[in-house]
């Protein structure tokens, strides 16, 4: 039995269509991680399997249990961490967590081992009122608050969202701890450079998984040849490199572009089309310091073909 | 909207309806003499536009019955052989007995009727020729001192427990729901109607310690008499924060934004308690349909139930009627907000 | 030539002080990362050289205007994109452009020309009419852009622009960025998303109030030996003092 079970779950408000037929499912004790921009629908979802709306359509299990008919069941068993960190702000650090320990009918005591590692970087912290903490901190404890109570699965809404790099690494360091104990933990973010942390990820746009797989085969699956470029001039580079024939995407990353090519154009040894030859194309164009390279494909790019 | 409708709505009620002027108040007569002369008065009394007369009272026992009971803010009582004394001595008494729980709605009662009895002197005086003089007593029943504590305070008190009951528990679930901590607690085996008895529970103890705290406030600082027994007030006292717990949820479960609560609380609570309920304006002077509307707050029974306990010493018995419409009212309102709190987030 | 100098600005609050005698020069149409973790500085640096707030010491010229005792001539010279992009949600594409026109005072006449402008230049044209509210994040954002600059500013600041948003929709917005700096204009970015810093021609770095780095993305890679500004930051951050506690 997986943990979690999903079978085309739609849900609408309105006219708009925020799931168009979701299905995946996850095993026991595997960090599964749903990627995707705002209001890709990650919420949605969230607040379904969580047992807090209900679909149109579609039929879902958590932990064994039907979200319709036995919700009262999944919500003792599960852990939720919602966008806005949900805590109580004027109580304090200790207060927040005796109070979602008691609703839960069980003690911090209890189940100290489980948040341990985490809570021990905010318990110098903890007479202080939840609302006067960092992002960082407030995550710590909104986590700690989830686990208290030890669910066997941990639902967590874009916990790195807003907060500092630093703490989002620290997050997923504790996240990868938690599936040791075997918890199975289901987190959304938007952040493509986190997927790489899960075990199974699924891209999620406009209410549809683009992809479910392993972020290895997600970018072994790169359909073209992916190559980064970088110039003096930044901008018109952007320009020249689309009004190229044989160059499929050009997108800014930062400080390279990242042009796709389709693969059949490319590499054998008589192709008039390769590096070098881009590289002239360019230099006649009046480029500078032009630089080449064949690069891995990155969530990102593997995103932005899928949804493209 | 509500910026443009609100004042207009106050300029009409106002204008129109809340008046501290008297108009028809309903009054009852004495009258052991039966003579020309009294009901003449009578008559000229009934027909002003400030009085009803509403009966005659037979008996000196029904006096008492009549006020308890509320029907009439002013007794007039003649002495007996009234004309005769007028004729052969040249003056006669009047008891004007009115109803102290308003001060100045008995002020102003006692004063219309003052000016009637004087104007019918006058035209005797004129008519046959005869110095008369008409001695017009007022007897003030349960507010001997005329103060205005004594009516104010039973009102001061319904508004104080609607205050904290509905405004305070709604806002307080409209908080948890904006601040996003009411979505993780819904997610728990905490089941609902504990959430909101855990929400509910602080303010009732709350109410019921302003309530003692109002009352020794009244009692020892403003005089005010507890003329009927503590266990009745604090009985109908607790029904009627029943009454105002479930407003407040039904009003939280109608919003997750604390504005919006707060908003909903005082503008379509607090207003038509303060204009409609009795506290400030008796309701028999307001045209028909205000007094209608007025039956529907419960704030208007609780303050008529408390004011009878206390400045009238009346007992369960006689406040019956408002406990058992704020006993309805309870049951109903409980039912709908419980039904109304939502387990799942829309 | 120098659109922005700073020389040894200070801001102290009381006893705390905010920003400490932080010193730099930006081009003209130059795009300049200002990076730091919350609390660092960032903000309140910003708004002195926006003109919204005086400095406890030290120097600074916005578009050669002092920041101190010309500030409204600052105001009126420069465009801002705030955190939470600062559009009328209830008012339509195209009235949100004539609002903010208006407000710096673009010529009547030209008004209706840079709309439709701005609206080909973004691609939204036949949203011209639709509200705010119904469009989706990514063009929300470029369009508080565009709002930003329309009456084309020599400096712009954006304070913390992007984040949560498609990554298709966000590299379109760097684009448009990279069009307004060919245009001269130059752009002033505050963000703490590390990987944005890699878009800009120069980024610096604060940490408890100070300037810990200031260079292009390229050589503060390699002077950090890091791979990422996400690593460089770590690395500052590690020895910060103020942030996050």
């Amino acid at each position: 039995m997986h943990a979690v079970e999903v079978h085309n779950l739609k849900r609408k408000y309105g006219k708009v269509e925020a799931l168009k037929g979701i299905s995946f499912s996850v095993p026991k004790g595997e960090i599964f991680g749903i990627i995707g921009p705002d209001g890709a629908g990650k919420t949605t979802l969230f607040r379904i399997l969580t047992t807090l709306l209900i679909p149109d359509s579609g039929s879902a299990m958590v932990d064994g249990d039907d979200i319709l008919k036995d919700f009262r069941s999944i919500r003792k068993k599960v852990g939720y961490m919602p966008g806005r960190f949900s805590l109580y702000q004027d109580l304090s650090v200790e207060e927040n967590l005796t109070v979602f320990a008691s609703i839960f009918n069980t003690t911090i005591e209890e189940n100290y081992h489980l948040v341990k590692d985490i809570y021990q970087q905010i318990e110098p912290f903890k007479k202080r009122r939840a609302g006067a903490l960092s992002g960082g901190m407030k995550q710590k404890l909104a986590l700690s608050c989830a686990l208290i109570h030890k669910p066997t699965v941990l639902f967590l809404d874009e916990p790195t969202t807003g907060v500092d790099p630093v703490s989002r690494k620290e997050f997923w360091d504790m996240l990868a701890n938690l599936k040791k104990q075997g918890i199975t933990i289901i987190v959304s973010t938007p952040y493509m450079d986190e997927a790489g942390l899960c075990d199974k990820i699924a891209l999620i746009q406009d209410g549809v998984f683009l992809k479910i797989d392993t972020p290895e085969n997600i970018i072994g699956d790169f359909e073209s040849t992916i190559w980064s470029v970088t110039g003096l001039n930044m901008s018109k580079l952007l320009k020249d490199l689309r009004s190229h024939e044989n160059i499929m995407t050009c997108y800014a990353f930062g400080d390279t572009h990242h042009i796709t090519i389709n693969r059949s154009i490319l590499p054998d040894q008589d192709s008039t089309f390769n590096q070098k030859t881009l590289e002239k194309f360019l230099i006649d164009k009046g480029h500078k310091e032009i630089e080449i390279k064949s690069i891995q494909p990155g969530i990102e790019d593997c995103f932005m073909e899928l949804a493209g | 909207m509500m910026l443009l409708a609100l004042p207009m709505a106050m300029i009409i009620l106002f204008g129109f309806g809340i008046t501290p002027e008297i108009k028809n108040s309903k009054i009852a007569i004495y009258d052991p003499s039966k003579d020309q002369a009294t009901k003449n008065i009578a008559i000229k009394l009934g027909t002003s536009e400030y009085f009803t007369l509403l009966e005659y009272v037979d008996n000196p026992d029904q006096i008492e019955t009549i006020f308890q009971e509320g029907k009439v803010g002013l007794l007039v009582v003649f002495s007996e052989r009234f004309l005769e004394n007028l004729m052969h001595t040249g003056d006669a008494q009047v008891l004007l007995i009115a109803d102290g729980t308003d001060p100045n709605t008995a002020s102003t009662l006692t004063t219309y009727a003052t000016g009637i009895i004087r104007m019918y002197q006058q035209e005797m005086m004129r008519q046959e020729n005869i110095p008369f003089q008409i001695d017009a007593e007022v007897k003030l029943l349960y507010n001997p001192t005329m103060k205005g504590a004594f009516t104010i305070v039973p009102g001061v008190m319904g508004m104080v427990l609607m205050l904290i009951c509905a405004l305070m528990t709604s806002v307080s679930i409209a908080r948890e729901k904006e601040l996003g901590t009411m979505e993780v607690i819904l997610v728990s085996p905490m089941p609902p109607l504990m959430i909101v008895l855990a929400k509910v529970v602080p303010y009732f103890v709350i109410s019921l310690v302003n309530f003692t705290n109002v009352l020794l406030l009244a009692v020892f600082l403003l005089e005010v008499p507890v003329n009927g027994s503590l266990f009745s007030l604090y009985l109908v006292s607790i029904i009627f924060i029943f009454v105002v717990l479930a407003l407040g949820l039904l009003i939280s479960s109608l919003t997750d934004k604390q504005l919006v609560a707060l908003l909903a609380s005082a503008m379509g609570l607090m207003m038509p308690v303060v204009m409609l309920s009795g506290l400030m304006f008796p309701i028999e002077n307001m045209p028909l349909i205000l007094q209608g509307i007025a039956q529907i707050i419960p704030a208007k029974w609780y303050i008529e139930a408390i004011r009878d306990i206390m400045i009238k010493g009346l007992g369960l018995q006689d406040v019956l009627k408002e406990i058992m419409v704020l006993i309805l009212m309870a049951i109903v309102l409980i039912t709908a907000s419980l039904k109304k709190f939502k387990i799942r987030l829309e | 030539m120098k659109v922005i100098v700073a020389e040894k600005l200070t801001k102290k609050f009381g006893p705390f002080t905010a920003v400490d005698n932080i010193s730099f020069e930006v081009e003209k149409g130059e795009i300049f990362g200002f990076l730091g973790a919350n609390g660092a500085g960032k903000t309140t640096a910003m708004r002195m050289l926006c003109g919204l707030s005086k400095p406890t010491s030290g120097f600074g010229k916005v578009a050669s205007f002092d920041i101190e005792k010309q500030s409204e001539q600052v105001k009126a010279n420069i465009g801002y994109m705030s955190q939470k992009f600062a559009l009328y949600e209830d008012l339509k594409v195209w009235e949100n452009l004539r609002l903010y026109g208006g407000i710096y005072g673009v010529p009547n006449k030209e008004i209706n020309e840079r709309i439709d402008n701005a609206l080909g230049q973004l691609g939204i044209q036949d949203e011209k009419n639709t509200m705010v509210k119904s469009l989706p994040l990514g063009w929300k954002q470029k369009l508080a852009f565009s709002a930003a600059i329309f009456h084309e500013p020599k400096i712009v600041f954006l304070d913390e622009p992007t984040g949560g948003v498609d990554p298709v929709a966000r590299r379109q917005f760097w684009e448009l960025i990279y069009e307004a700096a060919d245009r001269g204009i130059t752009i002033f970015v505050t963000t703490h998303y590390m990987d944005e810093a890699e878009y800009c021609n120069r980024i610096s770095m604060m940490v408890d109030g100070k300037i810990e780095a200031l260079d292009s993305p390229k050589n503060l890679r390699k002077k950090f030996n890091a791979e990422s500004m996400d690593q460089i930051f770590h690395k500052l951050a590690r020895r910060a003092t103020r942030a996050n506690n």
